[in-house]
């Protein structure tokens, strides 16, 4: 089971980030547990400036935009 | 700071590389040829209303349909050239670079990167907070938050296709100084008190290392053709709203009428001017259309400066956006800070011109 954090303050990007990992995950066939990360103070504490940012397990992978759906495998990958 | 260099999936030149080598110089051209085209198409569009030509309705319906093909036009261009340049900035980058920035000079340079960093208004919370807890001086951030949405290169080059580069050149020079000037004072204001408390109490935040992303030239154009679809999606509604109403003047106000209220005699239309625009809540690609307008009849420079000015540089919703870490108290002082500069860049053009 790995712990996704997706950061961002509920923009439109948010939710289209949350939905890309649910989909690659289930294409991996990884379990995930995604959470949604709103609060502008836990986004500032993670390290996140450019959101959509994304954490996997604790470890930060990206911060603003779309993630790449590719890139975004390799990250839940291992 | 690591770097870990990270290697893309191999992807050689295949095809749809050489399709955008090959694509974004065609699109170009095909821009340009178009630009050319735009008078004739408006008078052949205009010809189909049942109106004379020289009449009012005639007159505004002719500026609407030049103008509409002509900013999508421009800004589609601008919006992808800027989009490839900002592909090598980044708030992390930007962040690296202004830490621990005291002297004079930061507040330049953190206008200077406000402009070029690519950051939308949604995420300013997280970075002002990042700037802050990295040890930036409040008043080098307020430099970096006041130019970027002042002179974002989509007015810039708005401001240079509508109006000329005279009104652009010195846009962008005293866009540039309001920011730097602005953050310089708010800086001098010791206001760190009025932050929001947990914004004060937040020591220095980990700074989110990510691997250092390589991208290809190709990787670039296709950010640029991203920002295309994505801001000229967003704001061609606005554009065409603006052009609407430039329209209306351009046709029904008589040039009397505006030189009372927005001529250089008025003294109080540059106070008023940011009245108005302070609430006043559209994007730059809104009020050129309606800048170009006014200037054509002829109201005054530094007043329709003022308030393109307060327009897009002070807006409602980034206020409320920003009461999340600011106090109430601080928000006034910003804002007034601002509008001074602004009042004084309209008093100065009124004066000379």
């Amino acid at each position: 089971m790995k712990t996704v954090k997706v950061y961002g303050p509920g923009c439109k990007r948010c939710e289209t980030t949350v939905a890309m990992v649910r989909d690659a995950a289930a294409k991996l066939g990884v379990a995930v547990d995604v959470e949604k990360v709103t609060d502008p103070k836990s986004i500032a504490m993670a390290g996140v400036m450019s959101t959509p940012g994304i954490s996997v397990d604790g470890r930060l992978v990206h911060a603003g935009g779309l993630p790449e759906a590719a890139r975004l495998e390799t990250w839940l990958a291992d | 700071m690591t770097v870990e260099t990270h290697t893309p999936a191999p992807h050689g030149r295949d095809a749809s590389d050489w399709l955008w080598y090959a694509g974004v110089p065609a699109a170009g051209g095909v821009l340009y040829l178009l630009y050319g085209q735009l008078i004739p198409f408006s008078e052949w569009v205009t010809s189909f209303f049942p109106v004379a030509r020289d009449s009012h309705t005639g007159e505004a319906i002719a500026f609407f349909f030049y103008d509409v093909p002509k900013v999508l036009l421009l800004l589609t261009g601008i919006v992808f050239v800027v989009g490839v340049l900002r592909s090598w900035f980044s708030p992390e980058k930007t962040r690296a670079i202004l830490a621990g920035r005291h002297h004079l000079w930061g507040y330049p340079l953190a206008a200077l990167l406000g402009v070029l960093t690519p950051f939308c208004s949604c995420s300013s919370v997280p970075l002002f907070i990042g700037f802050v807890s990295a040890g930036i001086p409040l008043g080098v951030t307020f430099s970096f938050l006041i130019a970027g949405p002042m002179v974002g290169p989509v007015g810039l080059g708005l401001l240079y296709g509508l109006v000329g580069w005279q009104v652009a050149t010195i846009y962008l020079v005293f866009g540039f100084t309001i920011a730097t000037v602005a953050g310089f004072v708010l800086g001098r204001m010791g206001l760190e008190r009025y932050l929001q408390d947990w914004v004060r109490e937040m020591t220095a935040g980990p700074v989110g290392d990510l691997p250092e992303e390589h991208l290809t030239l190709v990787d670039r154009l296709k950010i640029g053709g991203e920002q295309v679809r994505e801001i000229v999606g967003k704001v061609w509604i606005w554009v065409l709203f603006g052009i609407g109403i430039g329209a209306a003047i351009h046709g029904y106000v008589p040039e009397a009428m505006m030189l009372r209220i927005m001529g250089g005699e008025a003294w109080w239309s540059v106070p008023a001017a940011v009245v108005v625009g302070v609430p006043m809540y559209t994007n730059a690609a809104g009020v050129i259309p309606i800048v170009e307008a006014l200037l054509g009849k002829g109201a005054a420079l530094g007043t329709t400066l003022a308030f393109m000015m307060s327009v897009i540089a002070l807006s409602l919703p980034e206020m409320v956006i920003l009461k999340q870490v600011l106090t109430y108290r601080l928000i006034a002082i910003f804002i007034a800070v601002v509008s001074m500069g602004i009042l004084a860049t309209g008093f100065l053009f009124n004066f000379l011109m």
